[in-house]
């Protein structure tokens, strides 16, 4: 017998393990590799040659598939080696959880055994743990720390990075402990688990936790606990869980031949590097294209006035961003007085205070801060607490400061730490916005947090891309799939240069060909400002330059042109009248102080979960609110918004009247019910059935009803319907009734009329994946509402057991139809008299389009409200589309949910004071034809066209910047419009 | 039901993009290019398309180009096969290997509720960008695009009809024979000489003579030493570009023989009896009769009849037939409603019945990534066919520009590592 040798090569560490004849472990290691396999595992090979000269040796995991293949040892599958390891050590474990650096596994161990890995859009692992702990600039141990001190867990989206950030950002902005975010994130990446791995199996019994963040980290195990109910003997922890896999590489290595481990260490010495991976040029040809370029960008510049000397007015511009906070003084004539930059470390209001205390010691009373503006997520509540001036939204900002350098710029890119934006530009004035979705945001963050894996600062890092030979191709998607791209480069022996310049690369073609959805360069335009922190890097701005063929315009304070922006607006805007900044002084900020703490709100069903900050002179100021309530406002008196009036119709549907003498039917408030209720209480009731609806949908509803999703990527309408269908069942309801449609009704504007594939057959995933669901219990029909006949037959056949007579099922379905008539006429009544309102009070009008289901307030998160907050009428597309014409689109016109966005649309193009934004769900692929073609629709008219994702995310800073450059765009172009009158 | 069927006429908005029309005099001067999807069929079925001169050449072309070209040119969230044709298509017209005036290219369209049947819109959004003069042609029995469409006729149908068996006949026996050959690459000789040795037959137009042809390619592949070893069947089942595309599927059935397995692919056959089924169920569940029904009934009686007859020649020979179509919907039936028909709806889960049935319990399901209908009837429904096949041993997989090779490859590893493990 000889001595095992068990590798296992993952995303970020090398782990090795020896075991000797006897079955006792010799030795085991767990190392970072920072993308150098090779000489990681050669390092650790050399290492286990004091214990023997030969061994059976083999390799396991993700990035040791390449390595095996090319120095020819064996291999084996990892989950298949965390079974023989468990087999071994955990005999009587039922489930095994391993999460590791980029991957999250699930091995259900009794009772069926199945293995599940995560998707190829599944954050949720140590990748994801270190990307969350950048972001609040924390090592992952103090991160871990400090989440044992957590008192609250907010909700926070656990699919991928990207979705999460957009989650933290907001609570950090707003002043959320750290403490209690980083045991939100372990929830989350618990979440991400049971949801995305589990599918619909529950974890319970004997749990093995493995892997080298669920071993490091105390907090994630605590939530792992929490979660799945598990006490101190049914959660095991093993001591050696980190290592685990190479164990069970070591114990499969039985079966291989044994071998001396200096022919290992020549066979992996002399492998080639792989070569499967596509390259790209260089980005500098040579030292001297590269100074040219340096050149060129230096000219675009502002001069400096010297702060100790200067004396007179002085205008500052404050940036509050994601993740960086940008302050800027300058003259009237533009000169810079004062600059900085600084990552806000998600505490942005006391890095201002620190800045305008030394801004006030550097001025003295030479200088007079005669106006102030900020900028950026932050805006609201630094204008509250330091009494600024005025508040520009962001997008106008940047805009502004674009102009300054390039008063024929027809195109503004900003790509920042967390988000890109681009303008289009015509006569001066924004003519569309593009900001990227929260789905293909990898950006400039990305490229730090990719730096800091590799151990390395991000300038350096970056600068290495520079001269690389052949930058690799890395894809351009999300930050998720990009490290899969960078593991597969690593695997194939990518040097950090190469991987460097490919992520400059990447994060460029992303901009251009996912936010800007350009189909070649020229659609940019011929003037272009390239602005935002990202554009500092060189390797991304020549990047950029290559993709596009041009010679763009970066200034040299491209990561301040917010703020620059905002000082512009400031000075633009201070009337002559005004002598100095309503700017706390030096003396008000010597004494400022604050407290801040998060209460849930209960002015309405949402349960926002509100911030308050107070200050110590008294003033509060609240965020985190969806309306006016929670910002202890009274709500206005009449309801403007058809959302709120057509979900709170629908809710008092069901009256409880019905004697329901022949049972209860239980009828899940989500999906196309949004639509048929009416029609669904009324047949019940008439049928001689008591109807009850599912619970309202929230967040905690989709939790419990999680582990019965099948698939993650579904839309989170679609998810929440597992929650809505628990919630009947355990209301105890005699059956729940829930028909498959394939076809929608038929409205006689399109050339067919189907419902989406989600939408017309979920009853079936349910019932394949819901244990509790029974042929008794859950009635799913399969109907055409256009056919009466059809209908009536398939209802009587399908209620069979009630022995309903068909002459009571038709009368009961004809009253339905009408009863869902009458409501929809009741919804296009309210719709008629929201705009005749509207046009009464000239306020602007907004068709939220989307889906009849949109109206859910868990799943339009209170966009609704955010708008009628900012002064805006809200229709709905149901409630307004019989008022267009009827359009003949390039695409296949054959959805009726979607036929209704076109004609919504047209109508929107005929009514001045009407715009229309499009609600679209995260993952919906019909929507992705639909969203090209209404913005076709407006576009031609003129008009502008904004999109909204929405997903299980809550945190709304995106979506009102996005709402509120579109009120400042329609502005100014209501401006332009009267100008030429 | 809102509205009245019988109204006034309404004004129509025209808000289409001119888009150029694909001309009876074009079938003389364009070239007409199509996508790959399973290379062997569309051969045959192009020689066809060749014999009615028209002329038409399948594209092969592969690699980082064609998908960088598809994702520029498609929308984020359209799904994985329009990125993938869309790219195929502008590659081949930048390649300089054709005249951009003198080209079209050509889509088919099934006109179902998936968004499937909208890469056709897509593909003309995509050349307008910089190819505006070429057309795009649809390929369809549900009368789409009258203007653009292709002249079907009978005698055309017929030909695709018997070449489809053909097809799969072939890809059948080449799977079943190709992993246990025992001289390399004979296999794929005898499937070229067969695909030889056919074209003639439709050039003469003796290609009717089903059972004869049928015989000769059965004795062809017979005759081919073979090792006798026993190794793992693998089925694949999904979306049907997914399924049968090398270049979607990254070569999925090359990765299984060279994991030493037996890829098992269910044949093309299927996927259109299915097409050809679908109106009669929604006549039988929602009343939706009309002349067409009767078309589609017939249609349907005289594809299953050639399809079981094929069936009944291969249970004489050494070879497993290939999946009988009422079988499929028997299976069905156990799992999932026939109502659902989006996409590959229920043929999704009548398949993985079928494979287990057969013995064939490992199973990879692809599909686009984010793919509206395998939410339901692919990753949704499995759950349901384990618990009817508890050996089932079903492997979702996602395919989409950035998914690396390496996730999937291991996730398909991981289910053969299942597999072993079951077979000790």
């Amino acid at each position: 017998m000889a001595k095992l040798l068990g590798i296992d090569v993952g995303s970020t560490t090398v782990k090795v393990s020896v075991i000797d004849e006897t079955g006792e472990v010799l030795y085991s290691s767990y190392e970072r590799h920072f993308s150098r396999v090779k000489e990681c595992v050669l390092g650790e090979l050399k290492k286990v040659r004091s214990f023997s000269a030969s061994y059976k040796a083999c390799v396991t995991g993700s990035a040791g598939l390449g390595l095996s293949e090319r120095s020819k040892l064996g291999f084996v599958q990892e989950v298949q080696a965390a079974f023989i390891a468990i087999r071994k050590y955990y005999p009587d474990a039922d489930v095994a959880v391993e999460l590791g650096g980029e991957d999250a596994k699930i091995i259900f161990l009794t009772g069926g055994a199945e293995q599940r890995m995560n998707g190829s859009c599944a954050g949720g692992t140590g990748a994801f743990i270190d990307q969350m702990a950048t972001l609040l600039d924390l090592s992952v141990d103090e991160m871990d720390e400090l989440s044992l001190q957590a008192e609250r867990v907010y909700p926070i989206a656990s699919r991928c990075g990207v979705f999460a950030k957009s989650d933290i950002q907001p609570l950090l902005n707003q002043g959320a402990k750290k403490s209690d975010v980083a045991a939100s994130i372990f929830h989350a990446v618990v979440d991400q688990t049971v949801s995305g791995l589990a599918q619909g199996r529950r974890i319970k019994g004997k749990v093995l936790f493995l892997g080298g963040p669920l071993y490091y980290l105390k907090g994630l195990r605590k939530a792992f606990c929490e979660t799945l109910g598990l006490d101190g003997e049914h959660a095991i922890f093993p001591e050696n869980g980190p290592k685990f896999m190479s164990l069970g590489a070591a114990l499969y290595a039985e079966n291989m031949q044994e071998e001396p481990i200096d022919d290992m260490i020549s066979r992996l010495e002399s492998a080639k590097e792989g070569g499967e991976i596509t390259l790209g040029e260089p980005l500098f040809a040579s030292q001297q294209e590269y100074s040219d370029f340096i050149a060129r960008h230096m000219r675009s510049d502002l001069s400096f006035e010297n702060i100790y000397k200067y004396e007179g007015d002085a205008y500052l511009g404050i940036d509050s961003g994601s993740t960086t906070t940008k302050l800027l003084l300058i003259t009237p004539d533009c000169k810079i007085l004062y600059s900085h930059y600084q990552s806000n470390n998600g505490q942005p209001l006391e890095i201002v205070v620190g800045r305008l205390r030394e801004i006030y010691s550097l001025i003295g009373n030479r200088i007079n801060i005669r106006g102030a503006c900020v900028t950026g997520y932050g805006e609201d509540m630094l204008r509250a607490a330091l009494k600024i001036d005025f508040g520009v939204v962001e997008t106008m900002a940047h805009f502004k400061a674009a102009l300054y350098f390039n008063p024929d710029v027809d195109f503004i890119i900003d790509i920042g730490g967390q988000d890109i934006k681009c303008f289009k530009v015509k006569n001066r004035a924004i003519d569309s916005i593009m900001l990227n979705e929260a789905c293909s945001s990898g950006c400039g963050s990305f490229i730090q947090t990719f730096a800091k894996a590799m151990g390395m600062e991000i300038e350096p890092f970056s600068r290495l891309g520079l001269f690389a030979k052949h930058p690799v191709e890395l894809g351009s998607r999300c930050t998720v799939f990009m490290n899969s791209s960078v593991k597969q480069a690593q695997k194939e022996g990518a040097s950090i240069e190469d991987i460097s310049a490919g992520l400059s690369s990447s994060i460029v073609k992303n901009a251009i060909y996912k936010v800007i959805r350009a189909r070649t360069p020229e659609e940019l335009g011929e003037h272009i400002v390239v602005q935002g922190g990202t554009f500092l890097n060189d390797a991304v701005l020549r990047s950029f330059e290559k993709e596009t063929g041009k010679e763009v315009v970066r200034p040299a304070i491209a990561g301040l042109m917010g703020a620059f922006g905002a000082a512009l607006y400031a000075r633009e805007n201070t009337s002559s009248g005004v002598l100095t900044s309503s700017i706390l002084t030096e003396a008000e900020l010597s004494r400022f102080a604050y407290s801040s703490r998060s209460v849930i709100c209960k002015g309405c069903t949402s349960h926002c979960n509100v911030n308050i900050l107070t200050f110590a002179d008294g003033r509060k100021f609240i965020s985190g609110n969806k309306c006016e309530k929670g910002a202890g406002l009274k709500p206005s008196r009449t309801v403007s918004d058809v959302y709120t009036f057509k979900y709170e119709s629908l809710l008092s549907l069901p009256d409880g009247a019905a004697a329901g003498t022949r049972g209860t039917v239980g009828l899940p408030l989500q999906l196309v019910m949004y639509e048929q209720l009416p029609l669904w209480v009324e047949f019940f009731e008439q049928c001689g059935f008591r109807v009850v609806l599912s619970e309202k949908s929230s967040r905690a509803l989709y939790f419990k009803g999680q582990h019965t999703v099948a698939s993650d990527t579904a839309c989170y309408p679609a998810k929440l319907m597992h929650g809505h269908i628990e919630s009947l069942l355990d209301k105890g309801v005699d059956f729940i009734f829930y028909p498959c449609e394939s076809y929608n009704l038929d409205e006689h504007d399109s050339a067919n009329h189907y419902n989406c594939p989600v939408v017309a057959y979920y009853p079936e995933l349910l019932k394949a994946n819901n244990e509790r669901l029974t042929r008794e219990n859950f009635i799913m029909p399969y109907l055409d509402l256009n056919s009466e006949k059809a209908t009536v037959h398939t209802l009587t056949r399908a209620l069979g057991r009630y022995k309903l007579p068909a002459s009571l099922v038709k009368r009961a379905f004809r009253a339905g139809i009408s009863r869902m008539q009458e409501f929809h006429a009741r919804i296009v009544e309210k719709g008629r008299e929201i705009l005749a309102e509207a046009e009464r009070e000239e306020k602007q009008v907004i068709i939220l389009a989307g889906r009849p289901y949109h109206a859910d307030p868990e799943i339009n998160h209170g966009i609704n409200k955010l708008l009628t907050s900012l002064g805006i009428a809200v229709l709905s597309e149901d409630s307004i589309f019989e008022q267009g014409n009827d359009v003949k689109v390039n695409v296949l016109n054959q959805w009726t949910y979607h036929a209704r966005l076109y004609r919504a649309a047209e109508y929107a193009t005929r009514h001045r004071n009407v715009n229309l934004v499009q609600l679209v769900s995260f993952g919906c692929g019909i929507d992705a034809i639909t969203t090209d073609e209404v913005r076709h629709i407006l576009e031609s008219k003129g008009k502008l066209y904004t999109q909204i994702k929405i997903d299980e995310i809550t945190g709304l800073g995106v979506v009102k910047i996005r709402l509120r450059s579109l009120l400042a765009a329609i502005e100014e172009s209501g401006r332009g419009e009267d100008d030429h009158a | 039901m809102r509205k009245q069927p019988l109204q006034e006429e309404r004004p129509v908005l025209d808000f289409t993009d001119d888009y150029p029309v694909f001309t009876h005099a074009m079938k003389d001067t364009h070239t007409i290019l199509v996508p790959d999807m399973l290379p062997w069929h569309f051969d045959l079925l192009a020689y066809i398309l060749r014999l009615h001169g028209y002329r038409v050449e399948v594209l092969h072309n592969e690699g980082r180009a064609v998908i960088d070209e598809g994702l520029k040119h498609v929308h984020n969230d359209a799904c994985y096969p329009a990125l993938c044709v869309i790219g195929q298509f502008l590659d081949a017209l930048k390649s300089g290997k054709y005249d951009p005036d003198k080209t079209a290219v050509m889509i088919t369209q099934t006109g179902g509720g998936c968004r499937a049947s909208n890469y056709l819109p897509l593909i003309r959004k995509a050349l307008k960008a910089e190819f505006p003069q070429v057309p795009v042609l649809s390929f369809n029995v549900s009368g789409l695009e009258k203007d653009s469409g292709f002249e079907m006729s009978l005698g055309l149908i017929l030909e695709f009809a018997y070449a489809v068996f053909y097809g799969d006949l072939i890809m059948s026996l080449y799977n079943q024979t190709a992993p246990y050959e025992k001289r390399a690459g004979e296999a794929a000789q005898v499937r070229q000489s067969c695909l030889d040795a056919l074209k003639p037959q439709f050039a003469k137009g003796s290609y009717r003579k089903f059972a004869k042809h049928a015989r000769e390619i059965i004795a062809a592949f017979s005759a081919i030493p073979v090792t006798g070893e026993k190794k793992i069947k693998v089925g694949i089942v999904g979306e049907i570009y997914v399924k049968y595309s090398p270049l979607a599927n990254s070569h999925l059935e090359e990765f299984l023989l060279h994991e030493n397995c037996e890829p098992v692919v269910p044949s093309l056959m299927d996927f259109l009896l299915y097409c050809a089924v679908n109106p009669l169920n929604d006549a039988k569940f929602y009343e939706k009769k009309s002349r067409s029904t009767f078309l589609f009934r017939f249609v349907y009686k005289w594809v299953y009849g050639k399809q079981k007859k094929l069936n009944h020649l291969l249970a004489k020979s050494k070879f497993e037939p290939m999946h009988d179509f009422e079988r499929l919907r028997v299976l069905a039936d156990k799992v999932i409603n026939q109502g659902v028909k989006m996409g590959e709806g229920w043929l999704i889960p009548a398949e993985m019945s079928a494979l287990c049935e057969t013995g064939v319990s490992d199973i990879i399901c692809v599909q686009p990534f984010g793919c509206l209908p395998n939410h339901i009837a692919g990753k949704g429904a499995s759950r349901a066919v384990k618990a009817l096949y508890p050996k089932a041993n079903i492997v979702p997989v996602d395919y989409d520009p950035s998914a690396t090779k390496v996730n999937q490859e291991n996730r398909i590893k991981l289910m053969l590592a299942t597999a072993r493990e079951n077979r000790k």
